[in-house]
């Protein structure tokens, strides 16, 4: 039980950045996805607020053999910048660029019960189980 | 829209990606905590997915932010978050991460793959969102 506190804490703490920075406002996300006369930068600041904490902070980890209560650290994974890589992450760009979501602000307005999270949310979720059939298909064809 | 609000409520983000890796060694990328909700991982990620909503429900119902208007409900508009949905969820699958995975915890890791993961969805979300306000 007490293992959950940590992540019941962050959890909380992300959503209520996405809302207070305005991350989970789709026209606000458009608004800086949309390079034309208008262009709202401010959104920049999301993503550079969030580094200027996790860049020194990632870095003083470094350091450390273990997590102060896990017993190791997760290893994303280590393969080379490769094809399937780039394409999910421009299929993900496209995506954030038609509807002004990404995965968490989506999550947060569906717990807002915006209509559009309604939407958006289990066609996200069909989204992975298709990548989950594509992947080996595209990887076998490279290999 | 605030530019201080856009910072403090990155430092949020930033908190909460530096807290559960300093913890729990776990990266707070939300469509890898999502899509590998399962086994042994499930309850803490649904834990924090929970919370997740929570924490946004608890800023606008303590008064630090105004909910946002809900997108109008046409034909075009909601073919167009279906499509953007799926979208979305195939290229976080394949990419292994997005804009928190790869760009809240993975440039701060000093990871390659999510240095190009981020130039790359940045790059076609504007080229994107831009195509479509001169379209229409």
């Amino acid at each position: 039980m007490n293992r959950l506190v940590t992540p019941m804490l962050c959890g909380a703490l992300f959503g209520a950045g996405l809302v207070i920075s305005g991350m989970a406002d789709p026209s606000i996300v458009l608004g800086f996805l949309t390079l034309a006369p208008g262009w709202n930068p401010a959104l920049a600041l999301v993503m550079g607020g969030a580094l200027m904490i996790t860049v020194p902070g990632f870095f003083w980890l470094r350091r450390r053999a273990r997590p102060f209560v896990a017993e190791q650290f997760v290893m994303p994974p280590t393969r080379p910048v490769d094809h399937v890589l780039i394409l999910g992450a421009a299929l993900f760009g496209l995506g954030w660029g038609l509807a002004g979501f990404c995965p968490g602000p989506a999550i947060v307005s569906l717990g807002l019960g915006q209509g559009a999270a309604l939407l958006f949310v289990p066609a996200f979720l069909i989204g992975g189980k298709i990548a989950d059939f594509v992947e080996p298909l595209l990887r076998h064809r490279s290999a | 829209m605030n530019l201080v609000l856009a910072l403090f409520g990155g430092m949020l983000i930033g908190a909460s990606a530096l807290l559960l890796y300093a913890v729990e060694g776990k990266i707070a990328g939300i469509s890898g905590i999502v899509f590998s909700a399962t086994g042994v991982e499930r309850v803490w990620k649904l834990v924090f997915l929970a919370s997740l909503m929570a924490g946004g429900w608890l800023a606008i119902g303590g008064g630090a932010a105004t909910p946002h208007a809900p997108v109008p409900a046409t034909p075009g508009g909601i073919a167009l978050l279906l499509l953007a949905g799926v979208s979305v969820g195939v290229g976080t699958r394949l990419s292994k991460g997005c804009t928190s995975g790869h760009g809240v915890c993975g440039l701060a890791r000093l990871s390659p793959r999510s240095l190009a993961a981020v130039m790359t969805f940045m790059g076609v979300g504007m080229l994107t969102a831009t195509a479509l306000r001169y379209a229409h």
